[in-house]
């Protein structure tokens, strides 16, 4: 089992026909996911197989709107590949048609345009993953994102992370291991995202699928502190935790516009504290984490073998009912 | 992005936020010039540079002639100033702000930022002025009071009112805090800043109320829209490694250790200067080179590393998820080429053809230490720097 994402996903991709949108669909499809709507406005009707350096599997048919493509395939997720300046509208776009997932690849959009769109996301049935983020994943079922899908192994160990790299990192120690994942989510390094780790915590939390969760946080902002509170009240599963940062300086941004540590707050240090204390297994090195989750699944008593996807002659009791909005 | 206090008030001041009168000096006749053109008997020199804490380390005084207003910017100009933010080697002093002296009854405080746990920008204030407003939140907390914006309408004017009178505020001077506040909403608002700090506003004898300093930062997110500010860029006040870094678009920021690092990805590239340390080595820098890691960005991170003498040893390491390991490592070793390495460069390539990749490492004929793991990669680095 898993969360948010699988076989049963509808995929719409907005912003389809550009360079990005047109690799990773590529990418998305050769994995198994379950591509169903392209969108690019002005390019309605037509259908899109990629481009010369990049040819899909199969044509993907090319929507003017969200709303069309939802009203057309009953997309329920979608994912956004449009430039920076242009992102907020995607989200809101997609929010607006009935999407219930839209994951926000796009990187260096405005925070005063993010402060706006989570504020109109508020009270609507719509998650948001990212945005900078890369994306979400569940092993042999649905990729939806940018990570290399190869790495993974399905199986049951929850993932959830600020970075992209860090995480395939995370996650091939996983697989190394034989370890399989159940759902890897990358929540993204901008200060205002959607899902934050608390949220996609609260997730694994009750997902039947997953044993362990593996939680990658970094410098700036309390969001892994206030999972930690979640934790300490709420979750029993083993958690695994690491703070990217413990050498970086004050008030620089590390890449991430999100990684500051400002007013001597967001530092590695504190945040690790604060997960410790809510008795989260906090390794110092990035290296051990595969085997620090082997440990700890090992101590609970559950299965440290990696399970092929079983669980489809189950009935899905977490799963998510597919969007229509059709009237 | 961070620009000078005299920057950020001319940027208040069309949002009709009160400053005191003042003009930028670059040489010490310019400032005698601009105190004469100011007028009165009493001026403030204040040093420009990036960094806060300026006052304790020399670079704000007071001159009460004119003869004393060129004695002080002498001793300004060219001086290297040391704050608690610039770190021990301090930034040299190449511009002078010159501002009326004001009768200043007291000192508060004004922030706007946002506040990442709620999404929302927020507005804080507090009657503890002119002070670290940090210590004041780790020590009085209760003495800074918030207002979060609603998105969609901005700072309300309630809001203000009911900030000014929990400062304490009445007659003249509260009104005037009310429009000031409200004024640098709108500022910081229009301006996509990520910070509009005034420590201290100040509410002279006569009840006006004064951004006597502010600190304007600009999200970099949104510097597309707003092309005005590449004039306000101040290179003196970069890093010349990390302007070079950033012109062949590269993320990079000096540190003060002896591994360089090349990593793909910000978490990563954090993650491996924390496992540097942890192997007794300490990061040289944070370099970020992106999703691409060819041979030219591979060749321009060397360059920069390269160019702090402090390095001892580099430590490669490339997640190859999307980009491919053995076309990082065909660069790495087209860059070692053209590059002289002469310290001991430390490569880890993983995903994506990594076997291939170690193998035209091997076969390159170059002295790389290649490694399978993060962990002994990290090994590696340490016996190089212990050599």
């Amino acid at each position: 089992m898993s969360i948010l994402v699988g076989k049963k996903t509808r995929l719409v991709v907005q912003g389809i026909t550009g360079g990005e949108g047109t690799f990773h669909t590529k990418q998305m499809i050769e994995y198994g996911t379950n591509v169903v709507a392209g969108v690019t406005p002005g390019k309605g009707g037509t259908t899109y197989s990629g481009n010369e350096r990049d040819q899909f599997p199969r044509p993907v048919p090319v929507f003017n709107s969200v709303a069309d493509a939802v009203a057309k395939t009953k997309a329920d997720t979608s994912i956004i590949f449009v430039p920076a300046a242009f992102a907020a509208d995607a989200i809101m776009e997609a929010a607006d048609s009935g999407i219930r997932l839209i994951v926000a690849i796009t990187e260096g959009i405005p925070a005063a345009d993010m402060v706006r769109v989570y504020d109109y996301l508020k009270g609507k049935d719509v998650s948001l993953i990212g945005p900078n983020c890369p994306g979400i994943i569940t092993p042999g079922g649905a990729k939806i994102g940018i990570m290399p899908g190869f790495i993974h192994l399905p199986g049951r160990v929850g993932l959830i992370s600020r970075s992209g790299t860090l995480t395939y990192e995370a996650v091939s120690q996983l697989t190394a291991l034989g370890l399989g994942q159940s759902t890897c989510i990358g929540i993204g390094g901008d200060p205002v995202i959607g899902t934050r780790f608390i949220d996609a915590m609260k997730l694994f939390n009750a997902d039947k699928g997953t044993d362990a969760i593996v939680m990658i946080g970094e410098i700036g902002g309390t969001a892994e502190e206030e999972a930690a509170e979640y934790i300490r009240a709420h979750v029993k599963k083993p958690v695994i935790g690491f703070i990217a940062g413990q050498t970086a300086p004050p008030g620089r941004r590390m890449g991430h516009a999100g990684a500051i540590i400002s007013g001597g707050k967001g530092t590695a240090a504190e945040k690790m504290a604060a997960m410790k204390k809510a008795g989260i297994i906090v390794v110092d090195s990035p290296a051990v984490i595969g085997e620090t989750v082997a440990r700890a699944l090992r101590k609970s008593g559950r299965r440290t073998t990696a399970k092929r996807v079983t669980a489809k002659r189950k009935p899905r009791a977490a799963a998510r009912k597919p969007a229509r909005k059709r009237k | 992005m961070k620009i000078h206090e005299y920057q950020g008030k001319e940027i208040l001041k069309k949002f009709n936020v009160a400053v005191p009168k003042g003009e930028v000096a670059f040489s010490i006749d310019d400032a005698v010039k601009a105190a004469e053109k100011i007028g009165g008997s009493v001026w403030v020199v204040k040093a420009q540079i990036h960094a806060g804490g300026r006052g304790k380390g020399g670079g704000v005084k007071l001159a009460r002639s004119l003869e004393e207003v060129r004695e002080i910017a002498g001793e300004m100009i060219g001086m290297r100033l040391v704050t608690h933010q610039t770190g021990p080697e301090g930034r040299i002093v190449r511009r002078l702000l010159i501002e009326q002296g004001v009768n200043i009854e007291r000192e508060m405080y004004v922030g706007i930022t946002l506040d990442r746990a709620r999404s929302q920008d927020v507005v804080m204030v507090s009657t503890e002025g002119g002070v670290e407003i940090e210590k004041v939140a780790a020590e009085t907390p209760e003495k800074i009071l918030k207002e979060a914006v609603d998105p969609g309408v901005g700072l309300q004017a309630f809001q203000a009112r009911r900030l000014c009178f929990g400062l304490g505020l009445s007659g003249d001077a509260f009104k005037n805090a009310v429009s000031f506040l409200l004024a640098v909403y709108k500022a910081y608002d229009a301006s996509d800043a990520s910070l509009a700090e005034i420590n201290p506003l100040v509410i002279t004898k006569e009840g006006h109320v004064l951004a006597l300093d502010a600190k304007i930062n600009f999200d970099d997110n949104a510097l597309y829209r707003h092309k005005e500010y590449e004039a306000l860029r101040d290179i003196d006040e970069e890093d010349p490694l990390e302007v070079e870094a950033s012109a062949s678009n590269l993320n990079y920021i000096k540190l003060d250790g002896n591994v360089g690092c090349m990593v793909n990805g910000a978490g990563l590239a954090m993650a491996t200067m924390d496992i540097i340390k942890l192997a007794g080595g300490m990061p040289a820098n944070f370099l970020d080179v992106g999703g691409g890691a060819s041979a030219t960005t591979v060749e321009a991170g060397f360059k920069i590393i390269l160019k702090d003498p402090n390095v001892r040893a580099i430590l490669i390491n490339i997640f190859g998820g999307i980009v491919r390991c053995d076309r990082v490592a065909t660069g790495v070793v087209e860059a070692a080429k053209k590059v002289d390495v002469q310290v001991p460069i430390v490569i880890r390539l993983a995903g994506t053809n990594a076997e291939l990749a170690a193998e035209i490492l091997e076969k390159s004929g170059l002295k790389f230490l290649v490694a399978s793991t993060l962990k002994e990669a990290a090994e590696k680095v340490t016996r190089a720097i212990a050599a």
